[in-house]
């Protein structure tokens, strides 16, 4: 045998081999991940009307001319549609958190049949492909409930709460089992009644799950564009991501670059300011690898 | 532990608990189950004397007309949405292996191999969750473009002479997309069970003779077997529904099922085609879907 099939042999071999193929395999993964999303983002400041050539830096897309009315600040109705997009989040995140919130405690302590079935309802709506919900949510909005709710912001409120409201049920089932019950029954074993253990007590080492869902729904609501798409009859109740996805299907000038960059600044920021307030509720206790929660979801 | 279960069945009202889920609970009726039910009159439903579509709420005088139509589209001699249902069965198993090979690949990596650096790598594994699957799908709409970079880079390594049609409904390019779409839901799950697998399974079959490979093949992937198959449904029941990645970067060359259910939905009156066909995808995915909630369920208890 040859010394150089006897020295890769002795290399496929050897125990404690960097692996080379995994590693490129993994920072050429990564590259093909991030780098496209950061030329879209470059490309909103391009001084042409093309997203594809480089023709210059400008902010004409973002702040320019408010006679052109082309960029995302000058173009109404690109700025009617943040607006929309932020106001449809906020709402959803002030009403699905609660809601799921309480339903994790309920089924977390609640013993029989019941919390098997709700609890199998509400994962189900969150594996199901999001176009199911859509359309049965809008074939039940414009037949069963026309006279009730007709198509329109309410109707896409009443959707994304239903598609975002399981979120808030697993982050904070994921931490009623981490904490147990022990700090409940100390309180109940100082004498105090039901509402106050769960309102002075197990409330309050909720706080780090109920922020981070909250900037979970918040992120991922202002980025869906299926749910709200069907539920929504008018121009003046598109969001941001609607519009997005219009354009796209066209020949889309950069400024929709400068709206998908707006998106996704505004959901960093919500992540970021949630996760920050984990940090620091969670700061006395670090046993756990911080920040799981933040994963979005676990298997 | 049963001691405090007692206790606290005690102090509390039986409806102390249940009353903490019942708002979500008829949140869940009213607005999941009821538009199912409204999905089913709608397929199954008539047409009124301006022949606009009737839903009907009882289920004894379903009428399976519709139903039957979009059926026969599928199959005999006017069958053009089998090309549609073919391509999802193809397109879907396809971009969840190649998930399955470059998501295990990259998992294994992090799990066992990136050391001190494996923050990082964790942050910008997760890094694109935060990015919306609107933008990742409209930046490779830019870099497809006939002059986007994808073409240039081909040209400057004279590999293509001409720009090649990325976006003029190619397979190739919709398969990619889901793959680019779906990879990081099946590689933080499979990361999460790579990095509990018990080193000393791993020294054992080292120090009983076996090669890194061989360790690899009869150790640790035997291990793996129920965190790949959740990662398949993790990332294959979405991509059975999806639309939007062959309407950003395909034609109507390579629709999916997704496209015929969105299409319904945007035409007037196609409200009973979009519910039968919503019911055929749903009775195409109970399989998978069952499976995967069992799997969790076992999880769960497990933990």
């Amino acid at each position: 045998m040859s010394t150089a099939s006897l020295s890769v042999r002795r290399w496929w071999k050897d125990p404690w081999r960097k692996p080379r193929f995994l590693q490129a395999l993994t920072w050429g993964y990564l590259a093909w991940s991030l780098v496209p999303v950061l030329i879209a983002v470059a490309f909103s400041f391009n001084a042409g009307r093309s997203r594809s050539a480089w023709q210059g830096f400008s902010l004409r897309w973002w702040v320019g001319d408010p006679t052109a009315a082309e960029s995302l600040l000058y173009r109404p109705e690109l700025r009617a549609s943040v607006v929309h997009s932020v106001w449809l989040a906020v709402a959803t995140m002030l009403i699905a958190v609660p809601l799921g919130t309480l339903f994790a405690i309920g089924i977390d302590r609640w013993h029989g049949r019941g919390p098997g079935i709700a609890n199998f309802t509400m994962l189900l709506s969150f594996v199901l492909p999001e176009i199911i919900l859509g359309v049965s949510l809008f074939l039940a909005f414009i037949y069963l409930l026309r006279d009730v709710v007709s198509l329109g912001s309410t109707a896409q409120i009443l959707g994304l709460v239903t598609y975002q409201i399981s979120y808030p049920v697993i982050v904070v089932r994921a931490r009623l089992l981490s904490i147990g019950k022990d700090y409940e029954e100390a309180a109940m074993d100082l004498g105090a009644p039901p509402t106050q253990s769960v309102r002075r007590v197990l409330l309050p080492l909720l706080y780090p799950a109920i922020f981070a869902s909250a900037a979970l729904v918040f992120a991922d609501t202002i980025d869906d564009f299926v749910t709200v798409r069907y539920l929504c009859a008018a121009a003046s109740c598109e969001p941001i991501s609607v519009k997005v996805y219009d354009a796209a299907r066209a020949a889309p000038p950069p400024s929709v670059n400068a709206a998908v960059t707006f998106m996704l600044v505004a959901t960093l920021l919500a992540i970021s300011v949630g996760f920050v307030a984990y940090r620091r509720i969670t700061k006395a206790e670090r046993a756990g690898p911080a920040g799981r929660e933040f994963i979005g979801f676990q298997v | 532990m049963r001691e405090g279960a007692r206790i606290s069945s005690v102090l509390y009202p039986r409806w102390y608990w249940p009353s903490f889920a019942a708002p979500a609970s008829v949140w869940l009726v009213f607005l999941f189950i009821v538009p199912f039910y409204v999905v089913l009159s709608a397929a199954f439903g008539t047409i009124d004397l301006f022949g606009n579509p009737l839903p009907v709420y009882q289920p004894w005088y379903w009428s399976t007309a519709t139903f039957q139509d979009i059926l026969g589209r599928f199959y005999g001699t006017d069958a053009f949405y089998r090309p549609a249902l073919i391509r999802t069965l193809v397109f879907v198993p396809a971009a969840s292996l190649l998930c399955l090979i470059i998501g295990y690949g990259v998992a294994y990596y992090v799990a066992r191999h990136a050391g001190r650096r494996k923050g990082l790598y964790l942050v910008l594994l997760i890094s694109p969750f935060w990015i919306s699957y609107l933008m990742r799908i409209y930046s490779w709409q830019g870099l497809l473009q006939p002059d986007g970079l994808v073409n240039r880079i081909l040209a400057w390594m004279h590999v293509a002479s001409s720009p090649v049609g990325w976006l003029q409904g190619k397979p190739s390019t919709v398969i990619l997309g889901l793959v680019y779409g779906y990879i990081p839901y099946m590689i933080l799950p499979l990361y999460g069970f790579l990095d509990r697998i018990d080193q000393n399974l791993l020294e054992a079959g080292r120090d009983l003779g076996a090669g890194p490979m061989k360790t690899f093949v009869r150790v640790t992937l035997p291990l793996s077997r129920q965190a790949i198959l959740a990662g398949m449904v993790i990332v294959a029941l979405p991509m059975f529904g999806d639309y939007f990645t062959n309407d950003l970067l395909g034609s109507t060359k390579t629709a999916m099922f997704g496209n015929l259910i969105d299409n319904a939905v945007q035409s007037p009156g196609g409200g009973p085609q979009a519910g039968s066909l919503v019911l055929m995808l749903m009775v195409l995915l109970v399989v998978p879907l069952l499976y995967y909630l069992r799997s969790t369920k076992r999880a769960q208890e497990a933990a």
